[in-house]
């Protein structure tokens, strides 16, 4: 029985072109089609139909604002992964402290908690901290000569501070602490005597964190890196607590300002999945070409070619 | 000849209830080869890594050309710069084409250009025997092969000392001959060598003294041929025995 079915299944394998109509059926991805078939008729709707019309074209300014926010956030985010990721392997005992502190208490918050407190807990407590720094200069005869820098933090308003950037400090800070993981784990994944090679050639630690353990830990974390940028995606739509005009903050008051609360979330749940299923859909290509065993930059290089079918793959193999 | 170029005094190391090392002393002099053997666990390769700070001593000293290596903060890049290393498991950048993998060092800490470092790299890999491997990338190289681009590698430092933590233990038979061969010509251009291994046949050719290290103590040492032909010690004796046919 087993023996027949793994017969059929190379034979399948070897002559694709003349399964039985049944089988193709069977292979094919249902759930893609009638995806697919949504989105078409919700396209079809917005075109032709006056409510779904209004609110697209009042929701997708959102779109910018959620692109913006996750995309700015996500760099940060790296940046603070990679520096706390490095501290969580630190042997310096204050380093590995203070990275881990972070990481524990951040991982431990929701997000949402996290997005609200970075808003009206820790920046409003920088400015503070700059009101005061500024005073002290001004009032510090010997520091005089920074008395413009003084006066433009002495009078630093916590208004100034635009939601957004709210948003995106929040979004950063507590999506560093998935990514310092994330690093963490793929630093980790090199074996030591990378480093001890590196090390006996004359390197320094950050020499051979860059130019040795990095590029190949860069392999390991990109496929989980990607999702991570996808899930903060999705997560954005958390700062429409701060009143961000994102994607979610638009469907919401578009809801109360006309009440079709069908045609509202249909259209923001569209623009979201239409944004996730293709980052995920790169994601995996990214993940099949970096299994070929190229350099990480050749295999980005060519997934481009593969989707730009102008440039040439004698370009970018070299 | 004889000026001294490392000195090992009274090291001790401990890895948690294991002693690795106890008050082990040996000194290696200018253009020495010296083979260092003994029973797998007897801290042989612990020795070799303390010499360049792989790992650290508990108690004792360690100079290696003037720089104290056992203080807190040591001159770890000079150091490091002029004692090469070579790997039981070769260590090669696996991201790094053949030749960047001898050209990254030279470029970083020597500051040499990139042409100049090519040139070198490339000069190495024909006394090594492996020009035509230059663009290829360790994944592409046999075992024997691999070791031949890391001995270049660590060669390309200038170092004054090479280190060789068994060289041959992970490569199959036929390939260590090649890796030898390497060595072999380096012991005859006066390379000060500290070879960690079990091939004999090697030793016997290029070393000048021999180590027999085992449990953590220096159980013997002494000219080659001395130690070869006339052990005194019977722990030697028996290792001796057990080896050879």
């Amino acid at each position: 029985m087993a023996k027949d079915s793994s017969q059929n299944a190379s034979k399948e394998r070897q002559e694709p072109g003349i399964l039985p109509i049944s089988a193709r059926l069977k292979k094919l991805p249902w759930w893609a089609l009638f995806l697919l078939l949504l989105g078409v008729l919700l396209i079809y709707s917005i075109l032709k139909r006056e409510n779904y019309r209004d609110a697209f074209e009042f929701i997708a300014p959102g779109l910018q604002v959620t692109l913006t926010a996750s995309i700015i956030a996500f760099a940060i985010a790296l940046v603070v992964g990679l520096i706390m990721g490095m501290g969580r392997i630190s042997t310096n005992p204050i380093t590995y402290n203070i990275a881990t502190f972070y990481v524990e208490v951040v991982r431990g918050i929701p997000m949402i908690v996290i997005i609200i407190y970075v808003a009206f807990v820790l920046v409003p407590f920088f400015v503070n901290g700059a009101n005061s720094l500024g005073n002290l200069i001004l009032t510090t005869s010997w520091l005089s000569f920074l008395g413009g820098l003084g006066t433009s933090l002495s009078t630093l308003d916590i208004t100034q501070i635009d939601p957004l950037a709210r948003a995106i400090a929040g979004l950063s800070f507590g999506y560093g602490a998935y990514e310092a993981e994330v690093f963490r784990a793929g630093i980790q994944s090199i074996e030591r005597g990378q480093m001890e090679a590196a090390r006996s050639l004359g390197m320094s630690y950050f020499q051979a964190m860059r130019y040795v353990i990095l590029p190949q830990a860069i392999r390991v974390i990109l496929p989980p890196l990607g999702n991570d940028l996808i899930a903060m995606l999705k997560d954005s739509s958390l700062i429409s607590v701060l009143a961000v005009r994102d994607l979610t903050q638009l469907g919401k008051l578009n809801r109360s300002r006309t009440f079709r609360t069908f045609e509202t979330w249909n259209t923001v749940t569209y623009l979201y999945l239409s944004m996730t299923l293709l980052g995920s859909m790169g994601v995996k290509l990214l993940e099949r070409q970096l299994h070929s065993g190229e350099s990480v930059m050749t295999s980005i290089r060519n997934l481009f070619s593969k989707l730009r079918p102008g440039l040439s793959r004698k370009q970018v193999s070299d | 000849m004889s000026e001294k170029i490392i000195e090992i005094r009274n090291i001790s190391k401990s890895f948690k209830n294991v002693q690795a090392l106890s008050n082990v002393s040996l000194d290696v002099n200018q253009g020495e080869v010296v083979f260092i053997f003994g029973p797998s666990g007897g801290g042989k390769s612990t020795m070799l890594r303390c010499i360049n700070r792989l790992e650290t001593v508990d108690e004792g000293e360690i100079i290696v050309d003037g720089i104290h290596v056992t203080e807190p903060k040591p001159d770890l890049d000079t150091l490091r710069a002029e004692v090469g290393m070579v790997f039981q498991l070769f260590n090669l950048f696996p991201h790094l084409t053949v030749l960047n993998n001898i050209t990254l060092a030279q470029e970083l800490i020597r500051k040499r250009k990139r042409d100049d470092a090519s040139e070198i790299a490339m000069n190495l890999l024909i006394r090594v025997g492996l020009p035509e491997k230059a663009d290829s990338f360790p994944d592409q190289l046999s075992g024997g092969q691999k070791q031949r681009v890391a001995i270049a590698r660590a060669l390309a430092m200038n170092p004054k000392i090479m280190l060789f933590d068994e060289p041959t233990s992970a490569l199959d038979a036929e390939m260590i001959r090649e890796v030898l061969d390497v060595m072999m010509v380096l012991a005859q251009e006066g390379m000060t060598m500290v070879v960690v291994s079990h091939e004999m046949g090697f030793a016997k050719a290029a070393s000048d003294r021999m180590v027999f290290l085992a449990d953590g103590k220096l159980i013997e040492e002494g000219p080659t041929d001395v130690l070869f032909s006339n052990p005194k010690e019977t722990r030697t004796k028996a290792f001796f025995d057990q080896i050879l046919y």
